[in-house]
């Protein structure tokens, strides 16, 4: 299984922002579309940069004026990206050795989508599920 | 109105696609708790089951018998099968919103990638799904022919789909007697001069897709040795940094089987199958009637993508593999289905975990959902479309709890059914299909086979006395 087939069930909303934008209207898209992390994008749709809960947090018990500020300022630069072929359980291992919870997917330097590790994690799941319920069909008489 | 999902106004679904998503999106439903649901499912062949009938390979019959589940899901009362019904012809999709409050499509993958190189399309060079059709016996491939006089063919791809080709052709005629495979491919099989069988591994033993059962049983054929090129088999670098970070039980044991058989002795077999890797086809080459008569291959190195997969690219070293028979398998995809939003990359409908979306909204499609392949892309076993259903199963009742559905102008039983008896007059019900297993069955047990089967739309028909 690669991040393609992840995507392939995530519709074609990926929410991002532009780096200039306040952190008060990155807050509002993270709240409307209940998600932890925005990809910041140029206008070419390259990444530049994600921003998420986490680093807005840690701003704010710096500083309690972190809304006027923009999300360039906030955001991780050097952010580590996927490609479509990229297979789960490499992504899943650094995902988890890196402590990444967001993985912007860009095929020709252009942004296609993003996985979180909890997308990573169900579909690691499912896919052991799958496996466990196959082999129980194959050495069982009467398959539940 | 009352919502729908009562005794008194039943959920009626309609599942297009009779595989194993099918069936697991129809036991989901019926197992939800405190909803009565109707489920209609329809296939285009007159036969349920899609890929374990017509995909699996024949000498895997332990895994066929999943179907065993799937009759019991089709035995609830509230179920019903229309065969021989093809969604687009026979029945559009606003036939099917006028008769069911929901609609799932679980269509599969339908099509295969191409390899996208010069000579694709020579004589001799076929995608595996062909070929796996015509074996099995599909009625719509029944009449390919492949030319098993050639000595050597290669198998482009190391997924699951080139193991079972590869097996099928190092396979005996005595040990493909004792499966289900189509009674022409049998014949033709037993007639075959093949000789050597390659599979072709783009990336490294590490990386290879197919599972170690399935790498395991390629050791243990009749009349076939194995082998693998030692310097093949061997672990670049990277690959086992990876291991050593990843701690991958599973792969380094499909490794060790992988070194296991580099060291084997090539002895008293008459077929050889060599599994290679790190070779990528670049071009067939044709003789002077445009038939293959060779491979070009380019040797690959592997490299690290930032997320850490090991991938391959191309070096500047060739070689070329005289075979006269390709088959590939590198990759599928579904075919889009009329009315229904595609998205083309991905090759499926575009859904939301499940939920058919809309390119130009980006919202939700009231009343639809895919499941299995044609929403996830071509991967997992049969038991993946399991946990896959669910999820569509759970969005669906989600929107139910909010009448996010459509209206039927009829949802009656009746209804639906009047309408597929005038546009497909010769369906086949459940009951019919049963009558067609037993028969099938029957014919087997006499020739000590698990089945004889049925292989044109037209056979079925006359053996139910159409």
């Amino acid at each position: 299984m690669n991040i393609a087939n992840v995507l392939a069930q995530k519709g074609v909303k990926v929410v991002t922002i532009g780096p200039q934008h306040s952190v008060r209207q990155a807050l509002a898209l993270l709240a409307e579309h209940n998600i932890g992390a925005l990809v910041a994008v140029d206008d070419a749709q390259r990444p530049v940069g994600i921003l998420s809960e986490r680093d807005i947090v840690r701003a704010a018990a710096r500083n309690e004026q972190v809304f006027g500020r923009t999300v360039a300022e906030l955001m991780t630069r050097n952010v580590i990206v996927g490609v479509p072929e990229d297979d789960l359980k490499s992504v899943g291992h650094t995902m988890t050795e890196k402590r990444i919870r967001h993985l912007p997917v860009v095929e020709k330097g252009r942004l296609v989508g993003i996985v979180s590790i909890g997308d990573i994690v169900k579909a690691q799941r499912d896919q052991y599920e799958g496996l466990v319920d196959t082999l129980q069909t194959q050495i069982a008489d009467h398959p539940a | 109105m009352p919502t729908p999902g009562t005794e008194a106004r039943p959920l009626r679904v309609a599942i297009i696609g009779a595989g194993p998503a099918g069936y697991y999106t129809a036991d989901h439903l019926f197992r939800q708790p405190g909803l009565v649901a109707e489920v209609d499912m329809f296939d285009r062949l007159p036969t349920p089951f899609g890929l374990v009938r017509f995909g699996v390979a024949p000498d895997h019959q332990k895994i066929k018998s999943v179907t065993a589940a799937f009759d019991k899901t089709a035995a609830h009362p509230r179920f019903r099968f229309y065969g021989n019904v093809d969604f687009g012809k026979a029945l559009t999709l606003d036939e099917l919103r006028a008769h069911y409050h929901q609609l799932v499509f679980t269509t599969g993958a339908q099509t295969d990638r191409r390899m996208g190189i010069p000579g694709e399309d020579l004589v001799g060079s076929h995608p595996a799904t062909e070929f796996v059709a015509w074996y099995n016996g599909h009625p719509d491939y029944r009449d390919y022919r492949f030319d098993l006089t050639q000595e050597r063919v290669a198998v482009v791809g190391v997924g699951n789909v080139a193991v079972d080709v590869a097996r099928i052709l190092c396979r005996s005629g005595e040990e493909l007697a004792a499966t289900d495979i189509a009674d022409y491919a049998l014949e033709a099989l037993r007639a075959s001069r093949v000789r050597e069988v390659y599979l072709l591994g783009r990336r490294g033993p590490a990386q290879a897709a197919f599972t170690n059962p399935e790498i395991k049983e390629l050791g243990e054929l009749a009349d076939a040795a194995i082998t693998v090129p030692p310097e093949e088999a061997e672990l670049d670098p990277l690959s086992r940094a990876d291991l050593e970070r990843t701690q991958d039980r599973v792969t380094r044991k499909k490794v060790e089987i992988l070194q296991g058989y580099a060291l084997r002795k090539v002895t008293g077999k008459s077929k050889l199958l060599t599994v290679r890797f790190l070779v990528s086809p670049v071009e067939l080459y044709g003789d002077a009637a445009g038939h293959v008569r060779a491979i070009r291959l380019c040797r690959n190195e592997l490299y690290a993508t930032p997320a850490g997969t090991l991938q391959a690219r191309a070096t500047d070293r060739f070689e070329e593999l005289p075979v006269g028979l390709v088959f590939r398998s590198v990759g599928y995809r579904g075919v889009p289905l009329p009315g229904v939003p595609f998205h083309d990359k991905w090759g499926v409908v575009l859904n939301e975990k499940g939920r058919v979306v809309d390119p130009a909204t980006q919202e939700a499609v009231v009343g639809e959902y895919a499941a299995g392949w044609i929403k996830r892309g071509p991967t997992g076993v049969i038991g993946t479309n399991k946990p896959d259903a669910a999820e569509t199963v759970a969005c669906m009742v989600e929107d139910l709890a909010r009448r996010a559905i459509l209206d039927p102008a009829a949802p009656e039983v009746g209804a639906a059914e009047a309408v597929v008896s005038r546009r497909q007059p010769n369906y086949v019900s459940y009951a019919d299909w049963r009558r067609l297993d037993a028969l099938e069955v029957a014919r087997g047990r006499a020739a000590g086979r698990p089945r004889i089967k049925f292989t044109s739309v037209e056979e079925m028909l006359a053996a139910l006395g159409r």
